[in-house]
């Protein structure tokens, strides 16, 4: 690949009304915290239908209080009902993996600096830009809905497996209006993310400035890179699946309804579709959605550890070259889903192995991660003790992987917590680390202030140990068949088993109540928090050569040329054991 | 912090193990024929990635422990054999762990899914809907009526859609609310779903299966020892999906006999 050695400009005036300064915004950097900004308010949304789920499981008769105003039939004097809870479970898991995990790590810290850290004034397309952010939001804002309509949200589940997801009131609360308006907003979700990948890839390719050669891009440019390929290709199969969907719902097709099916006393009036189609569609999307959330927060990771350890990584490109290997591999496991879908058992052995091979970039990735620590002079300030968390995280969720990657032990293991376990910790928690500690990493850049370290370290503490104590029993509760989606546990065999939902529910509001701190540390910062130099953390990309915050076109007017990799740490530079991306000084000589 | 987040670490990586080694939550005891491979395949898996959990995190531990800043000027030093040894390590390790579990997991796979249900595997039909199952035995005749969807009538208690004014097969079917089958005796599952889809999961008997509407799947197993289990429903269908269950009642010969007997009467 050839520098681009002439990258196009985008010369845009820097705006001054209200509305175009703050709101319809061409500028990648404010596009970016709209985009974080809408993760933050569906995470605590996510976390808060997460307590009442984790409340209700354990003290199922129990009211709470004012939950009766969100939902008077849901929650009748405040107890939540079982339709209730599967409504909470779909709005919170479309909540976090669509709007959290994929907005904040990807399209928030990505739209902010990936042109940043390639010397680019804005993205490739800023209107498609500023488009894709209005769609996701008008998308969240139809999800949202659901929770005020008299229907309520759908109870089918993020997954929305059909036929309950297509047939309609029939099939139960939620399942009329409900359902969807969580189509609809899914559908607009994709084509802001399509919108967004474009961009990202365009971006890349065509706006990286003088000797910003691909090798010399930072890890977490590479990590936003290979996620807008997986996301391309993923969100484009999801979104005809809605429209499908929709179609099934509303205009009286059959996608994905066979015939004879018989729903509240009513022969439903179609014929001819599979369910199992919507199971492949969605899980097309649904598995590289994983890597969706969990590549960038791999890149921010390694970005974050580098300049913590002081050390460059044993080789970035193994560690890029396996991210691409894992986006590769993602398109060919999506059965491992559906191991005991009713698809041909054959098929459950083709999608077991590269399931399984998947496992060796991803190790490869980890081991770079632990072996680059022996040596290093690793500095702990917040956002490297989440990454090391992350690290840590990522193991525990991953190694739960093997299991689940065989279609023999799925057998048992299949639809039980087991499964939310595994998702959670490798997914859910390792994104979210990622999330933190590129939060507590960049945001001096991109407020001008620095957060405060000792709340952020309480933070770390009881969010690592909490997600511990959470996740964890998860997987034993899986050993003992514990099944997930279930609202209350009236099976004999799952009594014994409510003293561990009892811990795991303190656990997840004890952990909860840590976010509350993460929150005040952000907001309080951002106002109060000690001014933050240009380059508080010593680092080298291009995001710590401007001004922060960064001006309306990121450097200035100054025209950047890239001179050194993106990971000189460790070595004899000027301003100390480091040397900038664009920093005039020559190579240092080898080691 | 370093030494304080290596400890921490270490006691994650002993306390999660503690409950696996002791069993403290594990599986029931296994009642079928083909359970113990799929157990096997479990511990081996268990060892295995326990095994990489405990190492990984406790590493992780040695060198955030013993590599913080000093602030002494010290140069970073490399890991010995670099990226190379790395990539080499979790090629052998990784490939071997995952070539094993790929071809000896296969063999339990392959015990439910590709061997054919017995000869004399007696035929049950089960068929799921929003929040119960119903299991169907083909009675003297040995054969199934056929299902009419248009006349599922749950009032007069016609769960499958049976015609048996005019269909002659149909007349001696037994319909009952509980998996009632002989001990030691192969069963041939015919798994139908009537509206959206479920599942079919007892935990002792290491079978799981989704039902799919408009697809009729076959499963198969044996039982090996006398009692009464849950079979729950594992796949959301629903605001009554955590009560949708029922039992699977394992009889001697005598006793299956005569339960069916009483159900024809």
């Amino acid at each position: 690949m050839p520098d681009a050695s002439a990258p196009a400009v985008h010369q845009h005036a820097a705006p001054t009304s209200f509305l175009r300064k703050y709101v319809f915004s061409l500028d990648h950097k404010v596009i970016g915290k709209q985009y974080y900004g809408l993760a933050l308010v569906s995470v605590f949304i996510g976390m808060i239908l997460s307590w009442l789920m984790r409340f209700h499981l354990v003290w199922t008769n129990a009211a709470i209080p004012g939950l009766q105003l969100l939902s008077k039939n849901g929650a009748p004097g405040g107890v939540m009902t079982p339709e209730y809870y599967l409504s909470l479970l779909t709005m919170h898991g479309t909540l976090m993996v669509f709007f959290v995990l994929t907005n904040a790590p990807f399209a928030g810290f990505g739209n902010y600096f990936l042109p940043i850290q390639v010397g680019a004034e804005d993205m490739a397309f800023p209107r498609f830009n500023m488009m894709s952010f209005w769609v996701t939001f008008v998308g969240f804002l139809v999800l949202v809905t659901a929770f005020f309509i008299p229907d309520g949200p759908p109870i089918s589940g993020w997954t929305a497996y059909a036929p309950l997801s297509a047939v309609g009131k029939d099939a139960g609360p939620g399942l009329a209006w409900g359902q969807n308006l969580w189509a609809i907003s899914i559908g607009l979700f994709c084509v802001g993310q399509l919108l967004g990948s474009l961009n990202f890839i365009a971006t890349t390719l065509d706006l990286r400035t003088k000797g910003m050669t691909l090798a010399r891009m930072p890890i977490c440019t590479w990590a936003w890179f290979i996620t807008s390929c997986i996301g391309l290709l993923a969100f484009a199969v999801l979104l005809p699946a809605c429209v499908l969907l929709i179609l099934d719902r509303v205009a009286g097709t059959s996608f994905f309804i066979p015939a004879g099916l018989v729903i509240s006393d009513h022969l439903q009036p179609h014929a001819g579709g599979s369910p199992l189609l919507w199971q492949h569609l969605f899980w097309f999307f649904g598995h590289p959605e994983v890597y969706i959330a969990i590549v960038p927060a791999m890149g921010i990771v390694s970005h974050i550890l580098m300049a913590s350890m002081r050390k460059p990584l044993l080789s970035v490109k193994v560690v890029y070259s396996s991210m691409i290997a894992i986006g590769f591999l993602s398109y060919m496991v999506w059965g491992h889903h559906m191991f005991l879908s009713g698809m041909n058992p054959f098929s459950g052995l083709i999608f077991s192995f590269p399931t399984l091979v998947i496992t060796i970039p991803a190790t490869i990735i980890t081991m770079i991660w632990i072996g680059s620590l022996y040596g290093a002079n690793l500095r702990f300030h917040t956002a490297s003790l989440f990454s090391l968390g992350f690290v840590s995280m990522f193991v525990a969720g991953g190694v739960s992987g093997f299991f689940l990657a065989q279609p023999s032990l799925d057998i048992y293991l299949h639809g039980t917590y087991f499964v939310v376990g595994h998702f959670h910790m490798v997914m859910g928690v390792a994104a979210i680390f990622g999330i933190f500690a590129g939060t507590y990493f960049w945001f001096p850049k991109m407020t001008g202030r620095m957060m405060n370290d000792t709340l952020g370290k309480l933070h770390f503490w009881v969010t690592f140990l909490g997600a511990y104590c959470i996740f964890m029993p998860f997987h034993y509760l899986g050993f003992a068949g514990n099944v997930r989606r279930y609202s209350s546990f009236v099976d004999d065999y799952l009594q014994p088993l409510l003293p561990v939902h009892k811990f795991i529910t303190i656990a997840a509001l004890v952990t909860g109540a840590a976010q509350l701190v993460f929150l005040f540390n952000l907001i309080h910062s951002r106002f109060k928090g000690a001014a933050a130099p240009d380059n508080p953390w010593e680092a080298t990309s291009l995001e710590w050569s401007t001004s922060s915050p960064p001006p309306f076109d990121n450097f200035g007017g100054r025209h950047i040329v890239v001179k050194h990799g993106p990971n000189e740490y460790g070595v004899k530079g000027e301003k100390g054991d480091y040397i900038m991306q664009d920093s005039p000084e020559p190579e240092p000589a080898g080691d | 912090m370093g030494k304080l987040l290596a400890v921490a670490l270490v006691l994650i990586a002993i306390i999660s193990a503690v409950p696996i080694l002791m069993h403290t939550w594990w599986m029931p005891e296994d009642i079928s024929t083909h359970g113990h491979m799929i157990d096997h395949q479990m511990s081996e898996t268990m060892a295995e990635a326990g095994i990489a959990f405990v190492a990984a995190q406790i590493v992780l531990a040695a060198f955030i422990g013993m590599f913080g800043d000093k602030k002494d000027g010290r140069k970073a030093t490399h890991l010995p054999g670099g990226a190379k040894a790395v990539v080499i390590a979790a090629f052998l390790l990784v490939g071997t762990e995952v070539l094993a579990l790929g071809v000896f997991g296969r063999d339990a796979w392959a015990e439910v899914y590709f061997k054919p249900a017995a000869s004399d595997a007696m035929p049950i039909q089960v068929q799921a809907e929003q929040f119960a199952f119903y299991f169907r035995y083909t009675g003297p005749d040995g054969k199934f009526g056929a299902l009419h969807p248009d006349k599922i009538d749950e009032g007069s208690q016609n769960f499958f859609g049976l015609d048996p004014a005019n269909d002659v097969e149909s007349r001696d079917d037994i319909v009952a609310a509980s998996l009632v089958i002989p001990v030691n005796k192969p069963i041939s599952l015919m798994m139908h779903a009537k509206d959206v889809g479920h599942s079919f999961y007892v935990r002792e008997l290491r079978i799981q299966q989704d039902f799919v509407p408009g697809l009729d799947i076959p499963m198969h197993f044996t039982a090996t020892k006398i009692g009464k289990y849950e079979i729950v429903c594992t796949q959301l269908c629903g605001l009554g999906h955590y009560n949708m269950r029922a039992y699977l009642e394992v009889k001697s010969q005598e006793d299956f006999d005569q339960w069916l007997k009483q159900q024809s009467q």
